[in-house]
């Protein structure tokens, strides 16, 4: 699949190699064999898409590999970068029947690669799609969907199957969403998402880049010109501390400073041998393991709680201490301090049991507190009711918003989960269209 | 340590391992390393007028991950100059004085016959064994299994070769027949002083999908070849226990071929009658050490069991009956024990689609009546158990309505995780032989029965 969408040679994260890479045939089909096909399986119950995982690997082991990502894809059409990205440890490994026999339980997502991925080279390799989208019997529909991520990706592209029109509009250059620009290079490079995009490309779905919905283009003419409109804008910019002297150069968004590792050409690290990392959740325990990769010789992550309390899943978390990065427990920033020259030297540390306060020395501050809600945007659609955090409230079935034409999923309805949830938010919102378009 | 040596009529040897005529006993080199691994004897790779060998010439059958589970061949006897085979078996002979050394002969005439048994037998070797069994390329030639699947020629071929030789004759026998016990009997009367079996199986290994073209593939075709290895071992212990069984053929010492690996298979081989005990494909797949564990794990298996090799040889064979003699009142049914269940629920799927469907999967999973084997309703036990690996997903039998056949057991990947357990029946033994005895043998809803 050539992706239209170029990436300079020279990133950071190309230095960060891919952890687990795609099987061989030979190791697929040894890992397949272990599987056990449970009846009910329990893996598929702890898959937010459902995958039908038993089946798909029992497919794997009797060498019907496109059949196997047929079954992924089915439930999951982003089963490609899923099975790269997700906390699978806590999913569908983490149920695995073999956890409670002690014994090593199946790996789930690396056979999902082998299957996927097997897919793309097949494609890439005969010029022939595995699935190709229906002619809708009754009638063709017409859908806007707003930013490229995982969420609006997955419900364009079962629009699309179902015969449909689909059109996405994505503010920024690049398209594929945090999978493109966010998530840990060491699980995924920006190329492998875009390769997964221009996949759902192929299967019919327009995407047009450098289009900010609400500024290039009005709520109101998406309202109007299509029959449904589908919100998968994710979340905005990185919180701030609002503490002193926060504002200036060596204090970094999390979010911001990955997207510049993973796809900036022209962004240098700053060479630093301390840096100090805000936060305790995996968006902080990546950022914190890309520097110690990148070479930061000494990363400290600051949080304020203990790290049994951390939102960070502790399997990541067991990664990130091998790979020499520290937790400073149950301590709460209150002031970046600057040197004269205005750089950062170091944060001072609030204890958040004992009170009292204390100075770490650091030359980079890296803030991992979340990100912002985006706001406004639902005001232009109208109708559209928010929650007190600031997300979408959607139907937990439908993922329809209160106004009946606009549907939403991913990060903006949840607050911030995984590409997965995403992705059946998006599913699920295109098959609630379809059902809502043409019942009775 | 059990003394594991044995004496198959008159064959004398250390153990009752032996090396079956094939590869691994291709060469002097190869069978002395054997020996000195631990091998009690060796059956010589098939002796006759050399002949030219195709390539490829193996297949196997790969199940779940596992090599090898079944292996076949379209190779013939042995391609080497009679001459140099020879002068290696006496070597061979020579420095090993105490190992069973067994030449195993196919050729066609009857002349042909008494000369190579003369100049087998002045090796010095122990006994011969005649390859009446080999499925493919000989018997297009009218000799292997070609005489094997017709007891009169075996018989008469036997009863020649018996005119000539001095040592003692076995009678290798193919399973490529309806009934073993026709060559077996053929084999008695004709003279064999002991039996072997079996040679390998008809088989086509499987079809190169590609190619369209069977395998083992040779250019673009392929044959029928031999099948042998792990999965046929079911095969030849119905053989080997048939001819023990049988008041015909039970006298002749028979050595027990087909898909042994370990002790295990050894001593289930003997158990149902053989006094020695031949190994290939286990061999060509893991080498000669494995003899190793066989010596070790037999003896230990003796000496637990306080029996000599001669008390426990055979000891099998009177619990191989009749389905007419077998006790329609024994009963079993399936239990688990949920602290060892890891919830997999494959039984539940193999009880449901595959068995008796009494067999569920939690407390929201109830039977469907009605009942098929006992009227009224099945009830979950309450509470259902909690596994303490399983949590709630032990699955829960009914039963009355189990028939006690095994299959989830069989599935279970959990070893002892499921059980069958007795059920104690005060009626005492009724089987069909009986009934037939007795006028209680109608059972009701047959065709000509009334609605
Ligand atoms: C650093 C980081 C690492 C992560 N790592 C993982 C991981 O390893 N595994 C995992 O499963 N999840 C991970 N996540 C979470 C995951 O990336 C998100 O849950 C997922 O991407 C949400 O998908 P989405 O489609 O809702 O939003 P996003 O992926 O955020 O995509 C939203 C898109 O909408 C665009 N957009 C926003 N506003 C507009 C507008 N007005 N007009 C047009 N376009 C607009 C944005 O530019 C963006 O491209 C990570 C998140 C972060 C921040
Ligand atoms: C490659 C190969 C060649 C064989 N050649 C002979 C042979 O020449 N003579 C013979 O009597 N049996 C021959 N056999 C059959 C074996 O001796 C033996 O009867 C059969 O393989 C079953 O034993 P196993 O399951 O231990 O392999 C051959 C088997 C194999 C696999
Ligand atoms: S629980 Fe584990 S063994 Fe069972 S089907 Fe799922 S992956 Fe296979
Ligand atoms: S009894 Fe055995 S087969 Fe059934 S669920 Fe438990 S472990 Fe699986
Ligand atoms: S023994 Fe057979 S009938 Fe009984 S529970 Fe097991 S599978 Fe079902």
């Amino acid at each position: 699949m050539d992706t239209p969408y170029s990436l300079p040679a020279e990133r950071l994260e190309v230095r960060l190699p891919d952890a687990k890479p795609k099987y061989t045939s030979a190791e697929a089909r040894a890992e397949a064999e272990r599987c056990l096909y449970c009846h009910d399986a329990p893996c598929i119950e702890k898959c937010p898409t459902e995958i039908n995982i038993p089946e798909f690997i029992h497919k794997i082991a009797s060498g019907n590999t496109l059949g196997a990502a047929r079954t992924i894809l089915a439930q999951n059409i982003l089963g490609y970068t899923c099975a790269r990205v997700c906390p699978v440890e806590v999913l569908c490994v983490g149920a695995c029947v073999y956890n409670e026999w002690h014994k090593t339980p199946i790996a789930i997502g690396r056979l999902q690669r082998y299957a996927t991925e097997s897919l793309l080279e097949h494609e890439a390799l005969t010029g022939q799609a595995v699935l190709r989208p229906k002619t809708p019997t009754e009638g063709r529909r017409k859908v806007a969907l707003v930013g490229a991520g995982p969420a609006s990706l997955a419900c364009a592209a079962y629009l699309a199957l179902e015969g449909h029109e689909a059109v996405i509009y994505e503010r920024g250059a690049l398209p594929g969403g945090l999978n493109t620009t966010g998530v840990a290079p060491y699980k995924l490079h920006s190329e492998d998402s875009l390769r997964e995009v221009a996949y759902v490309q192929s299967l019919g779905v327009t995407l047009k880049t450098g289009v900010e919905v609400g500024r290039d283009l009005s709520a109101s003419s998406l309202l109007n010109d299509h029959d449904a409109v589908f919100l998968g804008m994710g979340l905005g910019a990185d919180a701030r501390l609002s503490i002193a002297d926060e504002a200036g150069p060596g204090v970094w968004g999390a979010t911001a400073l990955i997207e510049k590792i993973k796809n900036d050409a022209s962004f240098k690290l700053p060479a630093v041998k301390r840096a100090t990392v805000v936060g305790g959740g995996n968006t902080a325990i990546d950022i914190a393991r890309e520097l110690a990769q990148l070479g930061v010789a000494e990363v400290v992550m600051v949080y304020r709680r203990g790290a049994e309390h951390m939102s960070g899943y502790k399997h990541e978390m067991d990664l990130a201490r091998k790979e020499g990065i520290r937790l400073v427990g149950w301590r709460q920033p209150v002031a970046v301090l600057r040197d004269a020259a205005g750089g950062v030297s170091g944060l001072r540390l609030r204890d958040t049991q004992q009170g009292g306060e204390e100075t770490l020395s650091t030359e980079l501050v890296v803030l991992a507190i979340g990100q912002e809600k985006i706001k406004g945007l639902t005001d232009a659609f109208g109708g559209i009711a928010l929650d007190q955090k600031g997300c979408v409230v959607a139907d937990a079935k439908t993922r329809q918003t209160s106004n009946p034409k606009v549907y939403a999923g991913g990060d903006c309805i949840n607050g911030g989960k995984e590409v997965v949830n995403a992705v059946a938010d998006g599913r699920d919102a295109a098959r609630a269209m379809i059902q809502r378009w043409f019942a009775a | 340590m059990a003394d594991l040596s044995i004496n198959m009529c008159g064959i004398k040897s250390p153990n009752p391992f032996w090396l079956a005529s094939a590869p691994p006993a291709n060469t002097g080199d190869q069978v002395m390393r054997a020996f000195d691994a631990g091998w009690g004897g060796a059956v010589w790779k098939t002796l006759g007028n050399p002949i030219v060998n195709v390539s490829s010439r193996f297949g196997a059958i790969e199940y779940g991950g596992r090599k090898v589970m079944g292996f076949n061949n379209i190779e013939l006897i042995s391609d080497r100059p009679l001459s140099v085979n020879l002068k290696e078996i006496a070597e061979v002979k020579k420095r090993y004085p105490n190992h069973a050394v067994i030449v195993s002969l196919m050729v066609e005439s009857k002349r042909e016959w008494q000369e190579i048994i003369k100049r087998a037998e002045d090796t010095g070797c122990d006994g011969l064994e005649l390859n009446f069994g080999c499925p493919h390329g000989m018997c297009e030639r009218g000799m292997g299994s070609a005489v094997g699947q017709e007891p009169k020629v075996l018989e008469e071929i036997t009863r020649w070769v018996k005119e000539y030789a001095k040592t003692p004759v076995l009678v290798k026998l193919t399973p490529n027949i309806g009934d073993i016990l026709e060559p077996g009997v053929a084999a008695v009367r004709g003279g064999a002083d002991g039996l072997s079996l079996i040679n390998t199986i008809k088989s086509i290994m499987g079809v190169d999908l590609d190619r369209r073209v069977p395998l083992p593939r040779v250019g673009e075709g392929s044959t029928n070849g031999g099948y042998c290895g792990p999965a046929v071992r079911p095969i030849a212990l119905h053989m080997v226990g048939t001819l023990a069984r049988d008041p015909e053929t039970r006298h002749l010492p028979i050595s027990g071929i087909g898909g042994v690996s370990n002790w295990r298979d050894a001593a289930e081989f003997i158990a149902l009658g053989s006094v020695s005990v031949q190994v290939c494909t286990a061999v060509m797949h893991h080498g000669f050490r494995i003899v190793e564990d066989m010596i070790e794990g037999l003896s230990d298996y003796l000496d637990s069991q306080k029996l000599t090799l001669d008390q426990f040889r055979g000891s099998a064979v009177g619990g191989f009956r009749e389905w007419g003699e077998l006790d329609l009142n024994y009963k079993v049914v399936a239990n688990i024990n949920a602290d060892l269940c890891i919830g997999c629920q494959k039984c539940v799927a193999a009880c449901q689609d595959g068995a008796h469907q009494c067999i569920f999967s939690g407390p929201a999973d109830q039977p469907r009546p009605p009942h098929a084997h006992h009227p009224g309703v099945a009830e979950a036990p309450k509470p259902l158990p909690l596994g303490k690996l399983a949590g709630d997903r032990v699955p829960w039998i009914d039963e009355p309505e189990c028939v006690g056949c095994n299959l989830c057991a069989l599935v279970c990947p959990v070893d002892g995780c499921i059980t069958m357990q007795e059920v104690p029946n005060p009626a005492g033994v009724d089987t069909w032989q009986d009934r037939m005895a007795t006028g209680r043998d109608h059972v009701p809803g047959g065709i000509f029965d009334a609605e």
